[in-house]
This record gives structure tokens, sequence and C-alpha cells, in this order.
């Protein structure tokens, strides 16, 4: 169950891409901050939401993951922001043809035998945040 | 603007980030990978199920590369049993116990390469957590991940893990001195099995108990660090 360590690095992302668009956090009792936080003066913003894209075969379980969500985001910046799951599905493509191979499928294409390609699927990504601001 | 107006109303700005969660971790991991790189080790992450053979295979690794200087770290919940099995075996190792942990991570191996010797070592190993889901989600900074399978586990163990077995450069397919006491465990089955989440299907199968197949994983295990070591080589003079 290695969802809750994700959801540890996923706060940290969050905290960090808030840094850099210039608009700051509050300080709260958090248990995650990984320092990118001033006390309040201008810009002061909140994370409203955020989106995540996770791959069939990126080894983390959408479920959990949301559980884990909810479980950790208390004291964190991500406290009030809901997070919306991208799942991906894994996609396998012969290199050389194009051909897709389905899931499922020896992982070879039978036309040309070259070994299949993972073109999607195995992404743990952040894609992107909202932000309240005043 | 709102906070023109004074209403108390506020703005949503989206912001495009599109960064992986795990850059941390990755980042961690580039590290120890220039730093095996550097002294010319090849490090393999070794992955499996709880009691799939993992350490089994790496003292008879040891065995049977006597004259050559391993080292390992071995993650465990619990204890150090692991590493000390392989310290009586000959490799220099080092516990990582994880706690509540079900993977190492490239932080806990980048602490545990603190104070490590790693003078003349040419095969660093890393064992991981038993476990055939957290561990294939952190790169630690591996030349390869193999992952340990054992003949046991049932013909159909890939396909309902694939994620570990599409990462994997190989499968180890141990205990296979048990196949005599298994009829209905087809050696075609599992094979089919591999094929069907591992692009580059490559299995060696092997018995740590009668040393059945360890000449031929010690032979993969060179021919590796043989071009891990011609590509660094190249990328020198380039």
């Amino acid at each position: 169950m290695h969802e809750y360590s994700i959801i540890q690095s996923l706060v940290d992302a969050v905290e960090k891409s808030v840094w850099g668009t210039g608009y700051r956090l509050p300080v709260t009792g958090d248990r995650l901050s990984t320092g990118n936080r001033q006390p309040a003066t201008g810009n002061l913003s909140r994370v409203h939401r955020i989106d995540v894209c996770i791959g069939e075969l990126s080894g983390v379980d959408t479920g959990l993951l949301a559980t884990a969500y909810e479980v950790f985001r208390a004291g964190t910046c991500c406290e009030s922001a809901t997070m919306k799951i991208d799942r991906v599905p894994a996609h396998w493509q012969c290199p050389k043809c194009s051909s897709d191979i389905a899931r499922g499928a020896v992982l070879r294409c039978p036309t040309c035998k070259e070994p299949a390609r993972l073109m999607s699927g195995d992404e743990i990504i952040l894609q992107r945040i909202e932000l309240e601001v005043p | 603007m709102c906070q023109d107006c004074g209403c108390g109303d506020t703005n949503l700005v989206p912001v495009e980030v599109q960064t992986r969660i795990l850059a941390r971790n990755d980042s961690v991991a580039a590290h120890n990978r220039a730093h095996f790189s550097e002294r010319s080790i090849f490090s393999v992450n070794l992955m499996g199920s709880p009691g799939s053979g993992k350490t089994a295979v790496l003292e008879a690794t040891a065995r049977a590369l006597g004259g050559k200087t391993l080292a390992a770290v071995a993650g465990d919940l619990a204890t150090d049993n692991d590493a000390r099995r392989l310290e009586k075996a000959g490799i220099h190792s080092k516990s990582i116990t994880t706690g509540e942990a079900c993977h190492l991570d490239a932080e806990m191996v980048h602490r545990a390469l603190h104070d490590f010797d790693l003078t003349g070592v040419e095969y660093f190993f890393i064992e991981n957590v038993g476990n055939l889901v957290c561990p294939a989600v952190y790169d630690l900074g591996q030349a390869v991940n193999v992952v340990a399978l054992s003949v046991t586990e049932g013909e159909d163990k890939p396909v309902k893990y694939p994620t570990m077995f599409a990462k994997a450069d190989l499968v180890l397919l141990t205990k296979v001195d048990l196949m005599i006491h298994l009829p209905n465990v087809r050696m075609s089955a599992i094979e089919d099995a591999v094929a069907r989440v591992m692009p580059r299907p490559r299995i060696i199968s092997i018995s740590a108990q009668d040393r059945f197949g360890v000449s031929s994983w010690i032979e993969w295990l060179s021919d590796r660090r043989e071009r891990m070591n011609a590509l660094m080589l190249a990328a020198e003079h380039a």
C-alpha cells in the first residue's frame, strides 16, 4: 500500500507548483510541509482542485489513492482541494508499423515481430492545479 | 476584480503543471545511478513475492562469483535476517528495515549507501521488500530490474501483476528443482504469461538448491555489466 507515500509526494509537488506561480499558501499546522510556505502577506491563495493522471500500468491503485488522499490531505495545502483522477488505459503499439497490440495479447507485433512499445499507461502525473485567489 | 470591489468573492486560476509526482524520488534515483556508474558498479534491483527465493538466489550468486566483490542492501519490514544471510554468504550487506513500508524508495537506498564501503565492488544487489506491486513503482537508480518468480506461485502470476513484469529486464524462474513435484505447472504456460506482460521476455530457470541455471544467470549479469561499461566508455569518448 504505497499510495500513502504517493500522496505525500503529491502534496509536495502541489506546494512546489504553487510556489512557482508567485502566489503563496497560508501557514497551517500541516504535517507534510516542504517549507514552501511563508506568513500571510499578499497574493494569498488556496488550492481549490488538483488533477492527476494515473496510468493503468503505473502500479498505483486509483481507489486506494483516493482513500489515501482523503486521509492525508487534512492539515496540508490540499485540505480544501478536490482531486480529480484521470485513469489512462495501457496502450501498446508496434514501434515499426504502429499497429495497436491488444491488452492481454503477446506483446510482439504479429506482422513485424517487433517487441511492443508502451505508448501510454504508466503515468503518475500532477497535471494541473486550480488556485482560489482573492 | 473582486479584490477591487470588495465583495469577498474569489477567482479560480488554473495552473498547468504536468510534473511527475515522484520527481523527487526520480532525482535521488539518478543520483544513486551516478554513484554506481562512476565506480563501474553494476546495480541490480531484485524484486519478487515474499518467499520467491531472492535471498537464496543471491547466496547462490555469491558462491558462483567467489572471486568478485559483491555488496547488497536487503529491504525487510521487520528483521535484518536477509542481510545477515547475505553477509554470511560473503556479500558485504546492510539491512534496510522499512517498518510499515512495502517497498524501497531511492531515498532509503541513498541513505544506506552512506558510509557503505564500495571499494572494488563489481555488483551491487538491492534485494527489495517481498511484494509484487509496490516496488515496481519506484526507480532506485539500478542498472537492471530482475524479478524472481518461483514455480509454485502459479502459471498466471505474471498476468496478475503486469506492472512489475513490464518493467523487468529479466525473470528468474526460481525453485525449478520442484517441478518434478508439480505435474500441473507447465513451463510453456509461464512463458506465455510472461510474453503477455513483458515486451522483451527473457526468462532464466534457476535452482539455488542444486545450482541449476546459476551459470546462465551469472553469464547474463556479466554480459549486461560489460554492456553498461562499454556504453559508459563510449559516452566518455563522445
